[in-house]
């Protein structure tokens, strides 16, 4: 390699101004090392640079000596301490903030939940509401086709008078013929005992010949005491008597509560 | 000592090092942040910053890669850019004066500042405008090679060998 050439190329110039490319620099250094003249040159070099950047120097002052350089050192490494403080007073704010945020979603949440339970409450009320009002619907409905029922054209009542065991029971049966059908209104029977029940017999007179119709069937929760009955007897009479849960197969007479006979 | 033994020292934080490569180069790297921000306070304020940070750095640094002197000229001109292109640096209006390197020393002759012993001068002696021109961006602006041919209009050869004459008319005007 051309040394002299190599110098008078200009590259150690810049080698000294910084602009080289990484590559260049590892080039430069390894001849400086291996050439003292390289070397002598750049120091020449940088020496110029030196004088120049020397003389461009402002005034210094004598407080911004090498003590201010110890002092900055010094204060810079206190200083970690403090801006260590600082991360702490910013990361306790940053916890408050935290916890305000938790309680208030908490506080959110509950009265979330209290809102949600007062619409459950009025909803069941609400269903509540409209049972009752589903329930009277139904029990007017009821009612009125009662009414029709015992209205009806086709309908014979036969009034059944208290017997000698209940002088004072009383009850009706409206029946329709044509519909094979017996409401009977038990309204004037007393409550039946535990275990008892009331049976409706149909008779025939001549002989006497009674035929079950059916039991009264939850008399007590039964709220008009009109119960409905399959009757496709041809019966003179109706009688009611009191017997045991389940019912009889021929009637008790010692319990015949009340009777009637179907007025032809 | 020799200047390799101090900078390895100074790698190794040794801060008596530090101090004899302060007070070695610190008026250089003064005055190049000061070529730059052009305000003695603000170049004086910078330049300790400069070294805090390259002691900070020391270990950093690595031979292979250059001089020490251009190491710590390259943090000086980046810390000094920056104040430059700072807000607060662009606010204040102190830095309307010279554009080169050559306008400090001018102005120091003008007022007659107490100056090196070196001879402002002497050092200065027949160098063209051209030759500041590119010393201004090289040296003291950090411009590459070839950023330096496009501000000058030159082509990127001419960069190397015009700055080569340059320093050599310096070094020529120093050892007179």
């Amino acid at each position: 390699m051309d040394i002299e050439k190599y110098i008078t190329s200009g590259i150690l110039e810049l080698y000294v101004a910084g602009t080289l490319s990484e590559q260049e620099n590892l080039e430069v250094v390894a001849l400086a090392a291996e050439h003292p003249e390289i070397k002598k040159e750049i120091e020449s070099i940088e020496a110029s640079i030196l004088a120049l950047s020397k003389a461009t120097s402002p005034k210094r002052s004598a407080n911004k000596g090498f003590n201010d350089i110890q002092n900055r050192i010094q204060n810079a490494t206190k200083v970690i301490p403090i801006t260590k403080k600082d991360t702490n007073w910013s990361s306790y704010l940053g916890w408050a903030a935290a916890i305000i945020l938790a309680v208030g979603f908490d506080y959110m949440y509950k009265q979330n939940n209290a809102l949600k339970s007062e619409i459950n409450i009025a909803s069941q009320n609400n269903e509540l509401l409209e049972q009752q009002i589903e329930d009277a619907n139904s029990s007017l409905e009821k009612s009125q086709e009662l009414l029709t029922t015992i209205r009806d054209k086709d309908i014979q009542v036969v009034a059944l008078g208290g017997q000698a065991v209940s002088p004072t029971s009383y009850a009706k049966a409206y029946w329709n013929k044509r519909e094979q059908k017996v409401f009977i209104d038990a309204q004037g029977l007393p409550e039946p005992p535990d275990g008892m029940v009331y049976q409706v017999w149909s008779l025939k007179l001549d002989p006497l010949t009674p035929t079950s119709m059916g039991l009264l069937e939850g008399f007590i929760t039964d709220e008009n005491k009109v119960f409905a009955l399959a009757n496709p007897n041809a019966s003179e009479a109706f009688g009611i008597t009191l017997e045991p849960a389940g019912g009889s197969k021929s009637p008790n007479l010692e319990q015949l509560y009340t009777l009637g006979a179907v007025s032809s | 000592m020799e200047l390799e033994v101090l900078v390895e020292n100074f790698r190794n934080k040794d801060s008596n090092a530090f101090e004899k490569l302060y007070e070695m180069y610190s008026d250089n790297i003064c005055g190049v942040i000061n070529s730059i921000v052009k305000n003695s306070d603000i170049a004086q304020e910078i330049c300790q910053d400069v070294f805090v940070k390259a002691w900070k750095n020391s270990e950093s640094y690595n031979a292979s890669k250059g001089r020490f002197f251009t190491w710590m000229l390259n943090i000086a001109r980046n810390a000094a850019i920056d104040e430059v292109r700072s807000k607060s640096h662009k606010n204040s209006k102190q830095n309307l004066s010279s554009d080169f390197f050559v306008n400090i020393l001018e102005d120091k002759n003008d007022l007659n500042n107490q100056v090196d012993t070196i001879g402002i001068k002497n050092l200065l002696t027949n160098l063209k405008d051209k030759c500041v021109q590119i010393i201004q961006l090289l040296y003291f602006q950090g411009y590459t090679q070839k950023e330096a041919a496009e501000e000058l209009s030159i082509p990127v050869g001419t960069v190397k060998t015009r700055n080569r004459s340059c320093i050599s008319q310096i070094r020529g005007n120093l050892s007179v």
